[in-house]
């Protein structure tokens, strides 16, 4: 009787917030670059493209470990401070040359994340408080590391990594690129992607179904921490300084942004690849037309804020009464 | 709803005899739990003041209480909001904010000086906790958006933290951050205050009722949405409150303060044996908590201070991991949800 | 819409009454046309197996539900509460069957939360204490007031939501399973207090499918079937057996011969085969207490017993998915060290959950990928899943099952319950597992879909899988299986073998009194408290099945 009325909205609330979930941030992407480009006509120019090439390469590559982590129903805090960490432990190992220094940077990522991905698996606790203690510790211990001062860093190799350009792409560029589709072939292609999403989706029947939900776990944050330390490595060869106690504050925030714009729920049980680097290219840009036009970095952070909330409240699990 | 109904109940530990109390092991680690920090806060002071010489001078004690009072409010905000189950990571950039507002009110007078954070920090609180209780996002993500914002909202008003705020010489703003006895006396008034509002009145039992099993709080017929708001109005306006007056003690709103203070809080919340899901804490935990990492930081500046700030940092996060593994571990034990 | 009055004119006026209630869910009657009284100073049981709507009746009265059609008479005038909280002020208190309190709070905060006693605007917490020191006391609970209410057993906790209950000056408290984990002596406990209200005029309605009890303390019942009134009448004149055929809707004269089920009539060839599957002495604490179970290859074994009997709970032991405090499983003769849903599957036993939805699909995911979730590490090569061995899988076992989706990739939570279940055996068969242990396999599906289900639990069988069955559909589970394995209360009360299997022998089974439960339950008090270990380790070498003739 009185389904029919409920059946004819004028105005469906809750498919407009589904759509917009889904395809919202590539329209926004595209609005933003038509606006960006019709305010300030240099802003397609080669130099200005390859700038925010250079600046959103490293949030990207965050962004993609934080993808994955948030699939899991998880969040990984740490990612700022493995940028610290990395950054910390280059000037130790550069004299050795980047392939030294790289790997062992890229591995100090991977045990900080297998210790957040095990206090995550192994003991229940819940990811925020793990990754939190982490980031707090690490960031610390970068900084004990490094003796609490900004050291300049002149090794070609990391330089070249950070400001080198391959076909006029910025090599990080290119990496974080390839990062891109290869996380994207991960979740849509493998074993291990397949069930890091029934995982984030419905643990107990995932556990039911004999996945090893943790190794699945583990695995997961250490994808992150790794890429969280490639990140650093980038941001140290860009700014050719080591600098543990400023490289990467916030970037757990920037990284979260960029997955929850790109229309990854927090609750778990999807990764999307596209709309992450979709997402982070529209924080870059938002970023970059304010600032260009003198909009002061205060106003940024609070539109940033309040994009954050908007995104969160859009994609959150809705129906079920 | 009826979902989660059942999983937020603790099956309890058997009645299995005539002996209803629970098991030895069960009830030390209960203990262990809430006065943990405050055992290891006296031994701390026992061997510090037995090897090192300058440690129990009146000097190092006042540095300690004088230097840090303030900040520990932060706790007291945080400890409200985590006993609900919630978090509050704006208190950093509220902290700051309200530094700045205090000591631009204290141009006009000393009631302006309090007023104005109080304000401010109430509204932001109240949005925060609308955000909460009523679109029901996660707590942590509605205050790191508050965090970057109240940061973006101080920015804008300092004009980019280029213009200064100093307290006026002569103002009577400006003693109620001075010395040590101010600051202390102030801090401890509010601290009792707010265990008494914990343990003594309804919001206190309704905002841990709430954190314990929100299901059964909503079927008991608490109040449970305006609680949740109120907290973080509580949480907020605390938070306020302490930039201002950490701004009457240093005769200057400094923008760039603050910056990571909602971790310190929340370790020291954590310390002081305060369930991070919730449902069960106490004011005097937080106390210990706060007392413990102020000592073991003055520690450290001691003994390390070529790390400075550094070391610090890493034994916070050190000090939170292995707590929250102990409380884990502890929970485990007792059969806890 | 004109309620019956089918009991004698000198009963009291009912205090609360339900006449002539619809109420349904998504176009799925829950309850049609329910009528209800419940008088005051009585105490009346509510039973019925799943879905007979009981729980929905509850949430009726309780304001949780508003009916469809049909009313709601409240000390004689037609109410309708809006939430929980309404019906709670008017005078009904409900007791959930988990304790819904808050656990880390002390007793006396959990008593009075939302009202306590106030001086000069603060807690009066002297007063407080002593006032529900008092108030526990009358129900015989004598703890310290000022303790975590988590450090009380369950039926302490249980009896302070029940004085909370009662202090909100309550006329009726409904009780949901108050005593489903509960000790026998916490239950002589709660009993004495709800004799108590019963003389003070309150009128409980107890819902709980443990018949003993029922028998034990109510004075009236009610059976509800499929969401239809069956039954009203006086405990003491219905027996068992006919309560049970009620609840279960079989009629003791009328068992039909040949049954309305899918299943072939003709029993599978298992003679001289060794079990593929086998279950010592599992015990679960609470639960399951030495339970046995063997199942051979092409045969199918019924899991019988009523709600609550421990059905479930025995298939999730054997699959590792519960934690067990005694027994072992065998699978073709080698012993399971490793207890886990994974080493289980890796051996080739697999379970279909009871719980579709929590339990059994990843709901955002495609059929294809619900389908091969499991075997996923045996479709792809170095990690990468090969497109092609999926579809061909998916391809199969879609058609083979007849699974109706527009398209391997729609969303598993689009199709209908009976599709979702066979996605979910699919996600099974697709391992070619050894045994299979369906746990209500049909429930909740139309009648089509649950016909092809039948029809292909046979199928696989004949294929030579082991198959254990539960079913609370009693056709099913008789015209289904070759042997039954009879549960109550977590133990194993009966066989039925060959010709045995019938539902006149079930119904027996299921309606014989528990020696213990009636007589002792002090003395049984004292030995439960001990099983849970002693039980497994002492169990005989010699596991009951064993003894059983084959046909």
């Amino acid at each position: 009787m009185s389904a029919e009325t409920l059946q004819t909205p004028v105005f469906d609330r809750d498919r407009a917030l589904r759509l917009l979930q889904e395809y919202g941030v590539y329209a926004a992407l595209i609005v933003l670059a038509i606006v960006a480009v019709g305010l300030d006509g240099h802003f397609l120019s080669a130099d200005n493209l390859r700038v925010q090439l250079f600046q959103v390469s490293p949030t990207l590559l965050v962004a993609l470990g934080m993808a994955l982590v948030i699939g899991t129903e998880g969040i990984d805090l740490s990612v700022g401070a493995v940028i610290a960490l990395s950054a910390s432990i280059l000037p130790l190992y550069l004299g050795y040359g980047l392939p030294v220094a790289l790997p062992v940077a890229l591995l100090l990522g991977a045990a900080s994340g297998a210790a957040g991905g095990a206090m995550v698996a192994l003991t229940r606790v819940q990811p925020i408080v793990a990754t939190l203690s982490l980031m707090i510790g690490v960031r610390g211990l970068a900084e004990i590391v490094n003796g609490n001062s900004a050291k300049p860093v002149n090794q070609a190799g990391a330089l070249d990594l950070g400001t080198g350009a391959l076909a006029g792409v910025p090599y990080m560029a290119w990496i974080a690129a390839a990062a891109a589709v290869l996380t994207a072939l991960l979740v849509r292609r493998t074993t291990f992607g397949r069930q890091l999403v029934a995982v984030g989706d419905n643990r107990t029947a995932a556990g039911l179904s004999g996945l090893p939900v943790r190794r699945v776990l583990i695995t997961v944050y250490v994808i992150s921490g790794v890429l969280a330390a490639l990140a650093g490595v980038m941001i140290v060869g860009h700014g050719a300084e080591a600098d543990p106690a400023n490289q990467g504050i916030n970037m757990e925030l920037n990284a979260i942004t960029a997955v929850v714009v790109g229309g990854t729920p927090l609750s778990g049980g999807r990764v999307r690849v596209l709309g992450t680097v979709a997402g982070a290219l529209f924080m870059q840009l938002i970023t970059a037309v304010l600032t260009q036009h003198n909009v002061p970095n205060s106003y940024t952070q609070i539109v940033e804020a309040v994009i954050i909330c908007f995104a969160v409240y859009a994609s959150q699990e809705r129906g079920t009464r | 709803m009826s979902a989660t109904l059942s999983s937020a109940v603790t099956p309890g530990p058997p009645g299995s005899g005539q002996d209803l109390r629970a098991p030895a092991r069960e009830r030390l680690a209960g203990r262990l739990q809430q006065h943990g920090a405050l055992a290891v806060l006296v031994l701390v002071v026992i061997i510090a003041s037995a090897t090192s010489s300058a440690f129990p001078t009146w000097a190092n004690v006042s540095s300690i209480l004088g230097g840090n009072a303030f900040v520990w409010l932060l706790a007291l905000g945080m400890t409200f909001v985590i006993i609900t189950g919630g978090i509050d990571l704006s208190v950093g950039s509220m902290y700051a904010l309200g530094g700045v507002l205090g000591a631009e009110g204290s141009r006009t007078g000393t009631w302006l000086a309090i007023l104005l954070p109080l304000a401010v920090g109430a509204a932001w609180g109240t949005m925060q906790g609308l955000l909460v209780a009523r679109t029901k996002m996660a707590p942590f993500i509605v205050t790191l958006a508050g965090l970057l914002g109240a940061r973006g909202l101080l920015q804008a008003l300092t004009h980019e933290g280029s213009k200064t705020y100093l307290v006026p010489k002569g103002s009577f703003f400006r003693q109620l951050g001075g010395g040590t006895w101010v600051p202390v006396l102030i801090v401890a008034a509010l601290f009792a205050l707010g265990a008494l509002l914990l343990t003594r009145t309804r919001f206190g039992a309704n905002l841990t009722a709430l954190g314990g099993n929100e299901n059964a709080a909503l079927l008991m017929g608490l109040p449970v949405q305006r609680t949740k708001v109120l907290v973080y109005v509580l949480s907020g306006t605390l938070a306020a409150a302490a930039g201002a007056l950490g701004g009457a003690r240093l005769g200057s709103g400094v923008t760039t303060i603050g910056v990571g203070y909602e971790l310190t809080a929340i370790a020291s919340v954590v310390i002081g044996g305060t369930l991070l899901t919730g449902g069960s804490g106490s004011v005097g935990g937080t106390v210990s908590g706060v007392l413990l990492l102020a000592v073991i930081h003055n520690l450290i500046d001691h003994y390390f201070s070529q790390y400075g700030s550094a070391f610090t940092d890493a034994v916070n996060g050190a000090f939170l991991a292995l707590v929250v593994l102990l409380q884990t571990i502890l929970s485990r034990t007792q059969k806890l949800p | 819409m004109a309620q019956e009055d089918e009991q004698a004119p000198a009963a009291p006026a009912p205090v609360l009454e339900v006449a002539g209630v619809t109420k349904s869910f998504a176009g799925v009657h829950a309850l049609r046309d329910v009528d209800f009284a419940l008088r005051p100073g009585e105490v009346h049981a509510l039973v019925g197996e799943n879905g007979a709507g009981k729980s929905t009746l509850i949430k009726v009265m309780t304001g949780v539900h508003r009916p469809d059609s049909g009313a709601v008479r409240f000390e004689g005038t037609a109410r309708e509460f809006r939430n929980p909280l309404e019906a709670q002020a008017a005078g009904i208190s409900t007791i959930y069957q988990e304790v819904n309190l808050v656990p880390l709070m002390s007793v006396a905060r959990n008593l009075f939360l939302g009202r306590e006693p106030r001086r000069f605007g603060l807690i009066d917490q002297r007063r407080m204490n002593r006032e529900a020191s008092a108030a526990l006391g009358r129900y015989g609970v004598h703890v310290d007031v000022t303790r975590p209410l988590r450090t009380l057993g369950l039926g302490a906790q249980q009896m302070v939501a029940l004085a909370r209950a009662v202090q909100v000056d309550a006329r009726v408290v409904v009780m949901d399973e108050p005593t489903s984990s509960l000790e026998p002596r916490e239950v002589e406990t709660l009993f004495s207090v709800i004799r108590g209200l019963r003389e003070r005029g309150i009128a409980v309605v107890y819902v709980s499918h443990r018949l003993d009890e029922l028998y034990a303390i109510c004075d009236r019942v009610t059976v509800l079937r499929d969401g239809q009134h069956v039954h009203t009448g006086r405990m003491a004149d219905l027996q068992r057996l006919q309560l049970i055929s009620m609840m279960l809707g079989r009629e003791m004269a009328a068992v039909r011969s040949g049954g309305t089920t899918a299943f072939d009539s003709a029993r599978h060839e298992r003679a001289g085969t060794e079990p593929v599957l086998r279950a010592k002495g599992l015990s679960v604490r609470h639960r399951v207490h030495d339970v046995s179970v063997d199942v051979r290859p092409g045969e199918v074994v019924g899991l019988g017993g009523l709600l609550g009997a421990g059905r479930s709970e025995t298939a999730k032991a054997v699959v590792g998915a519960l934690a067990t405090d005694a027994g072992t499983v065998e699978v073709d003769g080698t012993p399971m060290k490793r207890r886990s849903p994974a080493a289980a599957i890796r051996a080739g036993v697999v379970m279909l959950p009871e719980d579709r939805k929590a339990e059994g699909i990843i709901p955002n995911l495609s059929v294809r990928e619900n389908i091969s979730l499991a075997a996923l590490p045996r479709l792809s090569r170095a990690g990468i899943v090969s497109r092609a061995k999926q579809d061909e899988v998916v391809r199969f076992f879609m058609d083979r099952l007849r699974i109706k989706a527009s398209s391997p990739d729609q969303k598993v939570s689009d199709l209908s319950g009976g599709n979702q279940q066979k996605v979910l055996l699919a996600r099974w068969l697709c391992l070619s597992p050894k045994a299979l242990l369906l746990d209500e396999p049909t429930r909740g599906i139309d009648v089509g879909a649950k016909a092809e289900v039948q029809a292909l639990i046979d199928e696989l069988a004949a294929d030579g899988l082991g198959v254990l069955l539960i079913s609370s559909d009693l056709e099913e589970l008789i015209e289904g299986s070759d042997r039954v394995v009879v549960l109550k209360d977590g133990r194993v009360v009966g066989h039925l073998t060959g010709d045995e299997v019938g539902e006149e022998q079930l119904l027996s089974a299921l309606a014989a009194a528990d020696p213990q439960a009636d007589t002792s339950a002090d003395t049984d008090a004292d030995t439960d408290a001990d099983t849970g270990v002693d039980a497994g380790a002492a169990a005989p070498g010699t596991p009951p099945t064993t003894k059983e003739s084959r046909r």
